[in-house]
């Protein structure tokens, strides 16, 4: 068994709802392999940085596990064939960070983001 | 060593400033992780390249690990590859 960090993003159309299940399906592939779900951590609807299949805004969410490659290999192959899916990402960790990310704070932050780069947009395009 | 240290020290024009060292190396220094966006895009220029480590003074090794955790956030759409 080996510990995992797992961010998964969801297509935009997708209800909160819809999203929540198609994650609990994805979490139960790792259950059936005996592995474990640690924590989760859901980041909601976020802006992406770039425009990924005609989607501007994807769900986010967070999950650590405690698995076997196995389990990953099919939960990640089941991943890539569902279009729901537009992007993922798997890394093998050594320890499990209890607090909570660096993304999770606050969303007065992101909106502040945004506009510190709508601003940097603007500069660009004036320089252009 | 010491000595040439002292060597060194003397050498130094009087108004040549000291390198700055790496922000990464210091024991309370921020983990470097692809989630923390605030200290990802201090290292990177307006245009979202990441600036080199001559400039911004991390050691090699951070660099790495620096570059490997901008490139995560690029890949989940969290950064940008360019910007404009």
């Amino acid at each position: 068994m080996a510990l995992y960090e797992s961010v998964i993003i969801g297509r935009q159309d997708l209800t909160p709802n819809q999203f929540e299940e198609l994650v609990e399906g994805f979490t139960k592939i790792i259950e059936d392999f005996k592995g474990v779900i640690k924590k989760r951590e859901s980041w909601g609807l976020r802006n992406l940085a770039y425009k990924i299949n005609k989607n501007r805004k994807g769900h986010y969410i967070l999950l650590n596990i405690d698995s076997s490659s196995d389990a990953i290999a099919e939960y990640e192959r089941l991943m890539r064939l569902n279009e729901d899916i537009i992007r993922f990402l798997t890394i093998r960790i050594n320890s499990i960070d209890e607090k909570p990310s660096p993304l999770m704070n606050n969303k007065s932050d992101r909106s502040r983001n945004e506009l510190v780069n709508t601003e940097a947009v603007k500069i660009t395009n004036e320089e252009v | 060593m010491t000595q040439l240290n002292i060597k060194r020290e003397a050498l130094r024009k009087p108004n040549q400033k000291k390198r700055k060292s790496c922000p990464f190396s210091d024991p309370n220094a921020p983990a470097i992780d692809y989630k923390d966006l605030k200290v990802l895009t201090r290292y990177v220029s307006e245009r979202g390249k990441i600036i080199p480590s001559r400039i911004s003074a991390v050691s090699a090794k951070k660099q790495r690990e620096l570059s490997k955790a901008i490139k995560r956030a690029r890949f989940l759409a969290l950064m940008p590859y360019v910007v404009g």
